[in-house]
């Protein structure tokens, strides 16, 4: 008997809460326990960098965001495409089926270096692809299902209207995949900021969150290291954020 | 020896989110034989689920108190003194037909050479010594539903709650399942309370039929039917006058102007 | 069945060909529009034969002598990976469990905590890899390898966590009443019901924790750098690309066994289980 819906209030204090305890204690154990930087920085020196030099911080994080953003649409695009043709054309789906599975499992990363390789080691593109690979594999495989997911009482429903192949796509196939592709999406966005940002670990031009972050960790400035974390979990939170959005728009008009 | 189940002044109310409470039962009061088989009838909404809730201590009431053999629904409930059945048969999809009769007395430490033979035993009881080592997914509805009550019987509860547990089968496995259940519950002597959308279906298996009216839920009238003791009741039964007659009288309980309630079969 | 695995193979056949025939046949600079790098250069630098990367595999590592063949080096290097991925996932699988079962028995812990978690798998914790490194050098007792395992830890217990919630909060309401009608306390309500019922939230939540940890290791490795693991390997192999182009093939094929061994695991688990799964197939 919960019909009642819970206010917004009710559910925000308790992470609120939770989220201002732990950076109490953060700060406190690590003044108090002189804990050294190396191991963990207070909140509190991560706060006054990223006031210090939020341009820097800035730029680094619009850097990553346009390469996982760009890889995202990329590997998007190519998989809602290639996922059509895959549940209209049987052995096409059957030939890729092993592809697929291994894009979905391998770690994606390690074609970083042999990516700059291919496409030249001084420009964002092997970022983006890399981005756009590990956006793919979600994205095609929640979209394969959706079109599959016609409820037997629904194409029954269009047969007995002897509605045409294409009509039958517009009114049931479509709506019914629109919610799958979008969580699908949702999962990628992450995928894809993950990937452009661990990218740069492997090379590349140095202007990145994930270049950034390991020169300052190189140079034992860790609060500043710290900072530009603090622009990644930003940067994942506005992905998430946007897709969950998008979700939520496109389940409503479905 | 006190009564099976006694319902004193019971109201349940439920709060909504807006809006004012609904009120699901209103000062209701039953008692049930030890042996006795009792139906609760009436539309949807009439409260007879929640009152059967209330028995079995699944839920509690809002004011009014709910005795079962002289104790509080909860004390019973932790005694285990009696067995139920639901509408969804509930087995355990990972568990055996064997298994999920025995998970009761597995639950309550029964030893496993006592547990093995009280399975056999029940899985006879219902027809399904053959399928002991199925699993549920392999069975037919009315199937599952036998291991339910058999899972029901498993602790020789001297009461059994039943909420619609032939709801979901059809007409035929429904009327064979109606001549078992009277055949079980007088045999081991169970006090019944039984649920249900169906006239017939109530007059075939009760000693006494309690008509419910909704909105808030209330006992219309009981319905007393006099088609003698349960084993002696079987499917030539079904097309007694006398069965009609005591069909009639329910059925004229149900509704006094003559309109069908929503949700009550007459079939 | 023998049809469809005819054709799965006939489509890794297929992706070799294409390889072979754009290498073949497209221009060595890379397709560009304007300055912008659509397919790969073709040179042998960025695109070696497919029979070069196979050939490669059975020559030594390196022209020191005494050294293994390349593919005996690579299996090594997946070996450390895995057993440090091991490790992460099987720390991951624990603290999972456990902070699972407390959202379930303490709603407000799942109020306080499940968003934390949820939000965490959104945002690139990744980023954090860098930072564990001094801890190798100036923690007494800490290696580097624990490091990367624990970045791996992190990265599993997350889908894992939120997995568990959901399959012990999915038996159905009528099972639930069931077992409050025997007046089975929470323990058994826990092994009897609701940790059945999980599995098949479970083995999704196990392989994509499977699949996070090998990400983790691989990174954590390249980030940390941690030696003798197949994320070193990548790294080294590029960087000796120059004259030995087939080389980072290998250390690739080897992350590519290591991330299909971490799932295949889970699905040995998952036949392992797969009593707890009927309704599945049946459903």
């Amino acid at each position: 008997m919960r019909a009642r819906i819970a206010s917004p209030l009710a559910v925000a204090w308790p992470p609120v809460a939770l989220a201002v305890v732990a950076v109490a204690i953060w700060q406190g154990v690590v003044v108090l326990g002189k804990v050294p930087e190396f191991l963990l920085p207070a909140p509190g020196a991560i706060l006054g960098d990223l006031l210090a030099h939020p341009g820097l911080i800035g730029s680094a994080t619009l850097v990553t965001g346009l390469n996982g953003l760009v890889g995202l649409v990329v590997g998007a695009v190519v998989a809602v495409v290639l996922a059509a043709v895959a549940a209209a054309v049987r052995f096409f789906d059957r030939m890729s089926a092993p592809i697929v599975a291994a894009v979905a499992v391998v770690p994606i990363v390690s074609l970083a270096p042999v990516c700059y390789t291919m496409f030249g080691a001084a420009s964002q593109q092997p970022r983006q692809y890399i981005a756009a690979v590990a956006a793919f594999a979600p994205v095609f495989l929640t979209t394969l299902r959706g079109l599959r997911q016609v409820r037997p009482v629904h194409r029954d429903l269009m047969t007995a209207y002897a509605a045409s192949g294409w009509q039958a796509t517009r009114t049931v196939t479509l709506p019914g995949a629109l919610p799958y592709l979008f969580s699908g999406l949702n999962v990628a966005s992450s995928l894809a900021v993950i990937s452009a940002l661990v990218t740069e670990y492997f090379g590349g031009p140095r202007d990145g969150l994930g270049s950034l972050i390991t020169s300052a960790a190189a140079t034992s400035n860790y609060a500043t290291a710290w900072a530009y974390v603090f622009g990644a979990i930003v940067l994942g939170l506005v992905f998430y954020l946007v897709t969950l959005a998008l979700e939520w728009f496109a389940s409503r008009r479905a | 020896m006190s009564d099976a189940v006694a319902i004193a002044g019971v109201t349940r109310t439920f709060a909504t989110g807006r809006g004012p409470a609904v009120t699901a039962l209103q000062d209701v009061s039953l008692t049930v034989a030890p042996g006795e088989f009792v139906s609760l009838i009436g539309p949807s909404g009439c409260g007879k689920s929640t009152l059967l809730r209330l028995i079995a201590d699944l839920d509690q009431p809002t004011s009014g108190i709910v005795s079962v053999f002289g104790k509080s629904a909860r004390q019973a409930r932790l005694d285990q003194d009696y067995g139920i059945a639901f509408q969804q048969a509930g087995l355990l999809p990972w568990r055996t037909v064997a298994a999920n009769v025995e998970l009761p007395l597995d639950l309550h430490r029964v030893p496993a050479a006592e547990r093995r033979a009280r399975v056999a035993e029940l899985l006879d009881f219902v027809g399904l010594a053959d399928f002991a080592g199925s699993y549920p997914d392999q069975l037919s509805g009315g199937m599952q539903q036998r291991v339910a009550i058999a899972r029901a019987f498993a602790e020789k509860p001297s009461l059994l709650l039943m909420d619609e547990p032939f709801g979901a089968l059809d007409e035929m496995t429904r009327e064979r399942m109606q001549t078992e259940l009277v055949r079980l519950s007088a045999e081991t002597g169970a006090a019944v309370v039984f649920v249900t959308h169906s006239i017939p279906e109530a007059v075939f298996l009760s000693d006494r039929v309690v008509v419910m009216s909704p909105r808030p839920g209330r006992i219309r009238e009981i319905v007393p039917i006099g088609l003698g003791p349960g084993r002696e009741r079987g499917e030539a039964l079904r097309e007694n006058p006398a069965f009609y007659a005591a069909v009639t009288a329910v059925r004229e309980a149900l509704h006094g102007d003559g309109a069908v309630p929503v949700g009550v079969e007459n079939r | 069945m023998t049809r469809r695995v005819l054709l799965a193979f006939a489509g890794v056949l297929l992706l070799g060909a294409v390889w072979e025939l754009y290498k073949d046949l497209g221009p060595a600079t890379g397709v560009k529009v304007g300055e912008l790098a659509i397919l790969p250069r073709t040179t042998d630098l960025a695109m070696p034969h497919l029979w070069t990367i196979l050939d490669r595999l059975g020559q030594p590592v390196s022209s020191l002598p005494g050294s293994l063949p390349l593919v005996v080096a690579v299996l090594q290097a997946c070996l450390v990976t895995l057993g440090i991925a091991g490790a992460g996932w099987g720390l991951g699988v624990v603290f999972g469990f456990l902070l699972a079962l407390l959202m379930q028995a303490v709603s407000l812990a799942e109020r306080a905590v499940l968003p934390f978690v949820i939000l965490s798998q959104t945002v690139p914790v990744i980023a954090l890899a860098p930072l564990v490194v001094g801890w190798g050098a100036q923690l007494p007792a800490w290696q580097e390898w624990m490091s990367v395992s624990l970045i791996a830890a992190y990265l599993a217990f997350c889908p894992i966590a939120v997995g568990v919630l959901r399959g012990l909060k999915s038996a159905e309401a009528t099972q639930l009443e069931l077992l409050h009608s025997y007046a089975a306390g929470w323990w058994s309500t826990l092994t009897r019901l609701r940790l059945p019922a999980s599995v098949a939230y479970l083995l999704p939540a196990l392989r994509l924790g499977a699949s996070s940890a090998v990400v983790g290791a691989v990174v954590g490795e390249v980030s940390t750098g941690t030696e003798g693991g197949i994320g070193r390997a990548i790294v080294e192999y590029a960087q000796a690309s120059g004259g030995d182009p087939a080389k980072p093939w290998a250390a690739i094929l080897g992350a590519v066994a290591i991330g299909l061994v971490a799932v295949g695991v889970v699905a040995l688990l998952g036949i392992a289980l797969r009593r707890f799964r009927r309704w599945e197939v049946a459903a």
